[in-house]
């Protein structure tokens, strides 16, 4: 049969000199291998105590975002549920009655927004639907739990901060990737 | 006496049809189909007098008849323009008409709110197809949109007056398939809107068929407000034997599950209401409103949705549920979740029936 590429290797099949068979050689050209790695640069870094700098498209963990006012930019449009290639946003609408305006920002809110964070793949398509700026994958990991359960985001784990009632909180949700906007 | 009618030809974007006289450009186009269609907004053709204000049906007539081939000059509403023997128009062929019919959507998108998020409509909103097909699905418009003040008409039926287009369908519905009319268009011009005499409620039999004709969200069901998108409802065609006359029974459901969240009459492919022989399937507001238990309708099939629109996405196109396979090899043994997911999720309770909520659902609908 002749070979597809060039890169195929024959395979040696003569017997074994005297130092192969004794393997000693072989082991430690190989331990010194690994000692050799003691001396050179880490690749890796301690996580929680050291951060690499992200990319700055960076898409982690997603952020139900507030107007100015604080509140709430969703309208349960869905379009976010429906451009999911994952299936995994859901929702709920509901009406907004008198007394609720300093709440949501349009007539219509979702009364249930849900992101099953075992099924998202972090590709950023909700963030591209969403008329309204109310989705937005930001800075920051999913973090890691020991129970699928604890992975099915509500809305108390997905809005951000309110901007009135914590400041701080709301600038750091904002990442970096907001201030470096608003400088330019 | 139909051996006697003798038919004549037309010609629309290179294709001859022979049509009866006193047949419109618009319906000898939609008896060729696909593409040749000039789009209507305000035109039913089981709405006697509808057609003639959006004017987005302009169509360019190249050649007025056989007898007199000059060309009209300016471009005519194929739904109020009757064909001539001879006749040759051009719709998509033509040069002027996609560029005048887009002028057509944006002033009709002037005063229309872009509140397609919010909107119920959204989905299957023929404003919103015509404004996607031409391009035109945001605004150059810089000046505040009139408003209107929010007004009740009843248990059923929801007014945004801000997104009408004035199309006048819906007070044809009023004239034409109720005794009496209790709604109309108030004012005139730019102040021009639909509304009851002092905010009377529509309580006739037929009135829901409003919505079915408003070809965009001004006019909406109520108890169907803000429950789901449309797209995420599955259609399904279904009947019932209903009592009140004039009523077809046939109906689509939009269901979610098991629960019926809507109940509309069944479109044909020009977004109006289907005929059956010959008579136009108006349902009764029984049927479309108090109706909405699955055991109250038998189930015929899924509604065939166009590959184009959104709501067929993400569907299964049967009404069977998929086979389970664990339960079936394992000789009954129902397979062991790591997770069952309605006991985490607050969303799609099992336990909170949308479908019977009366109106949209509050802030207190979901605290149980």
């Amino acid at each position: 049969m002749q070979a597809l590429t060039n890169k195929a290797k024959q395979v040696s099949r003569k017997p074994m000199s005297f130092m192969e068979k004794m393997y000693l050689p072989a082991i430690f050209k190989g331990m010194m291998i690994t000692f050799m790695h003691i001396f050179k640069k880490k690749p890796t870094i301690n996580y929680p105590e050291k951060k690499r700098p992200f990319s700055p498209v960076f898409r982690g963990m997603q952020i139900l975002n507030r107007d100015e006012e604080g509140r709430e930019n969703c309208t349960a449009c869905g379009l976010c549920a429906v451009a999911c290639p994952a299936e995994a946003i859901t929702m709920e609408a509901a009406e907004r009655q008198t007394g609720e305006e300093n709440l949501y920002k349009e007539e219509k809110y979702a009364a249930k927004y849900e992101i099953n964070m075992l099924r998202c793949i972090f590709c950023g398509l909700c963030e591209e639907a969403c008329p309204k700026d109310a989705i937005y994958l930001s800075e920051t990991f999913t973090p890691a739990d020991y129970q699928r359960k604890q992975f099915i985001y509500g809305k108390n784990d997905l809005l951000i901060p309110h901007p009135k009632e914590n400041p701080e909180a709301y600038k750091k949700a904002l990442g970096n990737r907001a201030n470096k906007e608003m400088v330019n | 006496m139909s051996d006697e009618i003798k038919n004549i030809k037309v010609t629309i974007d290179n294709i001859t049809i022979d049509v009866a006289p006193g047949t419109t450009i618009l319906n000898a186009a939609r008896q060729i189909g696909g593409d040749v269609t000039p789009p209507a907004m305000c035109y039913y053709s089981k709405l006697e007098g509808s057609g003639g204000k959006c004017r987005t049906c302009l169509v360019e007539v190249a050649a007025g008849s056989a007898a007199d081939p000059r060309p009209m000059p300016k471009l005519v509403a194929s739904c109020r323009t009757t064909v001539m023997d001879g006749m040759v128009v051009k719709n998509m062929t033509s040069e002027k008409v996609p560029d005048a019919r887009a002028g057509v959507v944006e002033f009709l998108l002037l005063n229309h709110p872009l509140d397609c998020p919010i909107c119920d409509q959204a989905g299957e909103c023929h404003l919103q197809d015509l404004g996607y097909d031409h391009g035109k699905e945001g605004t150059r418009y810089q000046f505040a949109r009139r408003t209107f003040k929010k007004e009740d008409i009843g248990p059923y039926i929801q007014l945004h007056m801000t997104r009408c287009i004035l199309c006048y369908r819906c007070t044809y519905v009023a004239d034409q398939l109720t005794n009496k009319r209790v709604h109309g268009i108030v004012d005139r011009g730019d102040h021009a809107a639909i509304s009851t005499y002092i905010s009377k409620a529509i309580e006739n039999d037929f009135s829901g068929n409003m919505i079915d004709v408003c070809p965009v969200g001004a006019l909406t069901d109520k108890t169907f407000r803000f429950k789901n998108r449309v797209w995420f409802t599955k259609p399904v065609d279904a009947h019932r034997n209903c009592t009140t006359p004039g009523c077809c029974g046939k109906a689509t459901l939009w269901l979610r599950g098991d629960e019926v969240f809507r109940v509309t009459a069944r479109k044909d492919e020009w977004g109006e209401v289907q005929s059956y022989d010959g008579k136009p399937g108006w349902i009764c507001n029984t049927c479309r409103f108090e109706t909405k238990k699955t055991e109250s309708w038998k189930i015929e099939g899924v509604t065939t949705i166009s590959r184009h629109s959104v709501i067929g996405a993400n569907k299964y196109k049967t009404l069977e549920m998929p086979n389970e396979t664990v339960k079936r090899v394992m000789k009954g043994v129902e397979p062991k979740l790591l997770m069952d997911i309605h006991s985490i999720s607050n969303v799609n309770n099992p336990d909170i029936h949308l479908s019977d909520i009366k109106g949209p659902a509050h802030s207190g609908d979901f605290k149980k």
